[in-house]
């Protein structure tokens, strides 16, 4: 790969014929799985994708056709251009067309080349991964998990001049600890831009310690309980409300945020303590991406027409109160509304002080999750979601932790959610578990739920 | 009968293999093999008269995996040069050394029978990338605006993905093999919206391995099943919400294909029964133990799996480890009889020849044990949909799948549908709403009394199932009968959460 990316990048606005915006994702990533204290997989991979948005007048309106392909020469660059060329001036005209974004200014350093990562970045974590097993055989239990490490660099340019460079690092560390017989189970997991700040020492001890909860076995039946929800759980149903906030769908009467007649719950109360929910690129230690890199959100809002808009802080539910929703430039436009691309973090922060132990000390009777599993929508009008929990539901009385309780079932809806939270801890970096493959970077509370539903009981352990 | 893309056996495939084998062996890897993969994906979505997104995606690159000093290494790139694919099997070495502290037992393989120059392709008529733009956004904007002209449709959505997929895989033992594989998928849904909320109706068409000619009458009438969605969803929006409950259950292959993906496929992966899959994808209840004795299901429950079935989403002439194509039993007579496997897992529980179920979705990703087509049969002289549900008093028959969600080990599973029919007396008496039926996996399969006969068996699928870490996708298909449960835990969606 000796051609630099962002030769890549003008090599492709030099021959495009229509207004495009070219970007290349450079990207290196390393991992090691384990599994019954031993390795299953590694792996070391690099790859340089190039994608092409071109724009077209077209009858009665623009159209637009998006091509990416990992690239290895400059010489493939041109077919890549000429397929997205192809794609936009036989397309239809798209209804969130929009201008293409103007070159502004920003503080990006063009010229520098991507930032990487390799195998050799895991190298301490599986040393002391090497001697976890051994005390974990020593212990009788078993050690499974995950690490990754993702660096991408991404250059984007645009046939109006722009020119905008960003790094992401992304890294993860799951660790999941069984007993020999596999009747218990606990789990963490620890986000990371570098690794250096993982201790695999201190997370196996504390894996060990909620091992240690589960020597007693508790078996409880369906129904509500008084809950704590963990960072991590909170985290992955709040990332599911997140990926829900498309203020099209609201305004068009189809999703949780609808209000009828066209209008949306935007300044409606949802949440009864002063809970906030933001997205910010430049929170320090979430850093993200902040220009748009990318051709649609997972709220499934297209960004074809908004490559190189910068990404702003944003507030999503402010005070308790829903604020904003997700709409491109296009959308913007037709209702003169603002552009809202959201950031690839989410920041849920009610001015809690009180850390986990203290809020299980503050119990008289209820349930400690871990995290939360296999989440899906079962009624969109409502957003009520299913799932299970997963890897120790503890069951707390008189403010101490009394042993393990069977899993759950639940039916719950977040936005319901978040109206009957009666408890909030102190905001702490976490990684969710359902979502991690495709969100990172979160800040949550504990959370506590005077009713949350257990609809039934799963024999899973 | 399509043959082989020239371009993809244009690459320099001879020249990459020798560079990445010759290191390997130089290095003292005791196994290695080079896979070269080009797979073309698009997408496009509309909403209502417009089209959303257009987006093609082409990935091609070069993997090399090796044991060395018996422990794993894999590395991938994307320049495909004797250099690269030389360099490749260096890192792939160095990643199998960082990975020595954590790994007690050396990588051993069962035995598997060579194949020189291979080829294969799977059977589809007509290339969606052979087809113009016009035409296919004209197709699929012409059925959502069908949709769209209907009374008490207020929008309509759609989406069409397609992939063409090209495989080069060659290993030290001598195999090599070139493979081909095209699959699309097109899915229309009708939105309501009025006084009282909003509901969805979407089309029951799988993905299916085939080409363009699915959307033009081949294997599927979507005009005719788009003519019938306005009526169904105006039924749906006013009918009534269902009583919770135990019902007998009457389930379509279009839903009946996702519990067997979920409670059977995943289940009898040998991968999470034996623990590789435990913190991420899950277990299973299914333990090796019980191989040969676990009352799975009852006596009319048989199950296989193939990579050879035509259409099939997981059909494929060689799995990513170099193994040929077969079909096997999983559950015979509703006992579990078998499971899917790899090459490492076949060596490693005595099982003899792997039965081919090695795959990694790009070059960039590693072999793991995912899932063939697992199928429900039918019964030869079994009875038809009609004759299932003349045979229950109260029930549901379900049609079209929704929302599903199972735990880490597939016992519980709750599942909803596109729409509910109620039963009573035999006989359909207009639509329900609000219904998800949930059960424990050998309860649920224990209760099927019968299954349809093969006029009632129909391929599904799923172009996406996700598992492993990093995570991998999959497309599968999964053919089965109608079947009749008894005694099923019905829920009342609208009672479910809130406070």
């Amino acid at each position: 790969m000796s051609i630099a990316p962002q030769d890549l990048v003008e090599a492709a606005l030099s021959v495009a014929t229509l207004p495009c915006v070219s970007s290349v994702r450079d990207r290196t990533e390393a991992n090691l799985r384990w599994a019954n204290n031993g390795l299953i997989t590694n792996g070391e991979m690099r790859s340089r994708t190039l994608t092409v948005t071109a724009t077209a007048d077209v009858e009665g309106g623009t159209a637009a056709g998006t091509v990416s392909q990992e690239i290895a020469d400059v010489a493939e660059v041109a077919a890549v251009v000429a397929a997205a060329e192809g794609l936009a001036r036989t397309g239809r005209p798209a209804e969130d067309a929009a201008p293409m974004v103007q070159n502004y200014a920003h503080n990006d350093v063009w010229t520098d080349p991507p930032e990487t990562t390799s195998i050799e970045v895991l190298d301490d974590l599986a040393k002391g991964l090497g001697d976890a097993f051994e005390r974990a055989e020593a212990a009788r239990h078993l050690l499974y998990g995950f690490a990754e490490h993702a660096v991408e660099t991404t250059y984007l340019g645009s046939s109006t001049g722009l020119r905008r460079r960003g790094v992401q690092p992304t890294g993860r560390l799951e660790l999941n600890a069984k007993t020999a017989d596999r009747e218990a189970s606990a789990w963490l997991g620890r986000t990371t831009r570098d690794f250096l700040d993982v201790d695999v020492v201190e997370a196996v001890d504390e894996l060990s310690t909620r091992l240690g909860w589960a020597s007693t076995k508790i078996d409880l039946p369906p129904g509500r309980y008084e809950t704590l929800l963990p960072p991590g759980a909170i985290a992955d149903l709040m990332i599911y409300a997140y990926w829900t906030a498309n203020a099209r769908d609201a305004e068009e009467g189809r999703n949780v945020y609808a209000a009828g007649d066209g209008a949306t719950k935007i300044g409606q109360r949802i949440a009864e303590l002063p809970i906030t929910l933001r997205s910010d690129p430049l929170y320090p230690g979430l850093e993200t991406v902040p220009f748009v890199d990318f051709t649609s959100s997972l709220d499934d809002t297209s960004w074809a027409f908004d490559g190189g808009l910068p990404i702003k802080e944003t507030t999503w539910i402010d005070r308790g109160v829903l604020h904003e929703l997700i709409r491109n430039r296009g959308h913007a436009i037709r209702t003169g509304t603002e552009p809202t691309p959201p950031p690839d973090n989410l920041i849920m922060d009610g001015g809690g002080t009180a850390s986990l132990s203290e809020m299980i000390a503050g119990t008289k009777r209820g349930l400690l999750l871990t995290c939360l599993w296999y989440i899906r929508e079962v009624d969109p009008e409502r957003l009520l979601l299913t799932g299970l929990t997963r890897d120790g539901v503890y069951l707390i009385e008189d403010g101490a932790v009394v042993g393990a309780v069977n899993n759950f079932r639940f039916n719950e809806s977040p936005v319901e959610l978040l109206g009957r939270i009666s408890e909030i801890g102190v905001a702490e970096l976490t990684l969710c578990r359902e979502w991690n493959d495709y969100f990172n970077r979160t800040i949550m509370p504990t959370i506590r739920v005077p009713d949350f539903n257990m609809s039934t009981v799963s024999q899973a352990s | 009968m399509p043959q082989l893309d020239d371009s993809f056996l244009a690459l320099p495939l001879q020249a990459l293999t020798d560079a990445a084998l010759s290191k390997a062996k130089d290095v003292g890897c005791s196994y290695a093999e080079v896979r070269v993969e080009r797979i073309r994906a698009a997408y496009r979505s509309f909403r209502d008269h417009a089209i959303d997104t257009t987006a093609d995606n082409q990935v091609l690159g070069l993997s090399v995996r090796v044991v060395h000093n018996g422990v794993w290494g894999f590395a991938s790139d994307i320049t495909l040069s004797p250099d690269s694919a030389a360099r490749m099997a260096e890192r792939a070495v160095a990643t199998a050394k960082v990975s020595r502290p954590l790994t007690p037992a050396s990588v051993e393989l069962a035995d598997e029978e060579v194949y020189s120059d291979a080829g294969w392709v799977s059977a589809y008529e007509v290339d969606p990338f052979d087809v113009d733009e016009a035409t296919k956004t004209g197709r699929m904007l012409g059925l959502n605006e069908a949709l769209l002209a209907a009374p008490g449709v207020t929008h309509a959505n759609a989406t069409l993905g397609y992939v063409h997929e090209n495989k080069y895989f060659a290993n030290l033992p001598g195999t090599s093999t070139t493979q081909q594989r095209v699959r699309i998928q097109a899915q229309l849904t009708a939105v309501s919206v009025g006084d009282l909320g909003f509901a969805t109706m979407r089309t029951l068409a799988p993905p299916t391995g085939r080409g363009w000619e699915f959307l033009t009458g081949t294997g599927w009438d979507f005009d005719a099943e788009v003519a019938e969605i306005p009526e169904l969803l105006a039924a749906q929006v006013a009918a009534p919400s269902v009583e919770a409950g135990h019902y007998d259950l009457v389930i379509h292959p279009s839903n009946l294909f996702l519990t067997i993906h979920e409670s059977i496929g995943h289940a009898t992966e040998l991968d999470r029964a034996l623990g590789y899959e435990a913190a991420y994808a899950g277990t299973s209840f299914a333990t090796f133990d019980k191989l040969g004795t676990l009352q799975y299901g009852s006596e009319v429950m048989n199950v296989t799996g193939d990579r050879l079935v035509d259409h099939g989403l997981a059909t494929i002439g060689y799995d990513d480890e170099g193994v040929g194509q077969q079909r096997f039993d999983v559950i015979a007579d509703g006992i579990l009889v078998g499971y899917q496997l790899n090459r490492q897992m076949a060596a490693e529980k005595g099982l003899g020849r792997s039965n081919g179920c090695a795959f990694a979705d790009s070059p960039g990703h590693i072999p793991m044990q995912r899932m063939p087509n697992v199928s429900l049969q039918a019964a030869p002289e079994g009875p038809s949909t009609e004759q299932l549900i003349s045979g229950v008093d109260k029930g549901i028959y379900i049609v079209g799948d929704k929302s599903w969600s199972i735990d880490m080990q597939r016992y519980n599973f709750q599942f909803t549908g596109q729409r509910f029919f109620k039963i009573d007396k035999g006989r359909l008496a207009g639509q329900l709403k609000d219904v998800a039926y949930q059960a424990t996996t050998t309860d649920f399969w224990r209760s099927m009394e019968a299954v349809g006969n093969p006029d009632t068996y129909v391929l599904g699928g799923a172009f996406n199932c996700g598992k492993g870490q990093p995570g991998q996708i999959a497309p599968v298909s999964h053919g089965c009968p109608s079947a009749l449960f008894r005694s099923v835990n019905v829920l009342n969606t609208q009672a479910e959460g809130g406070s």
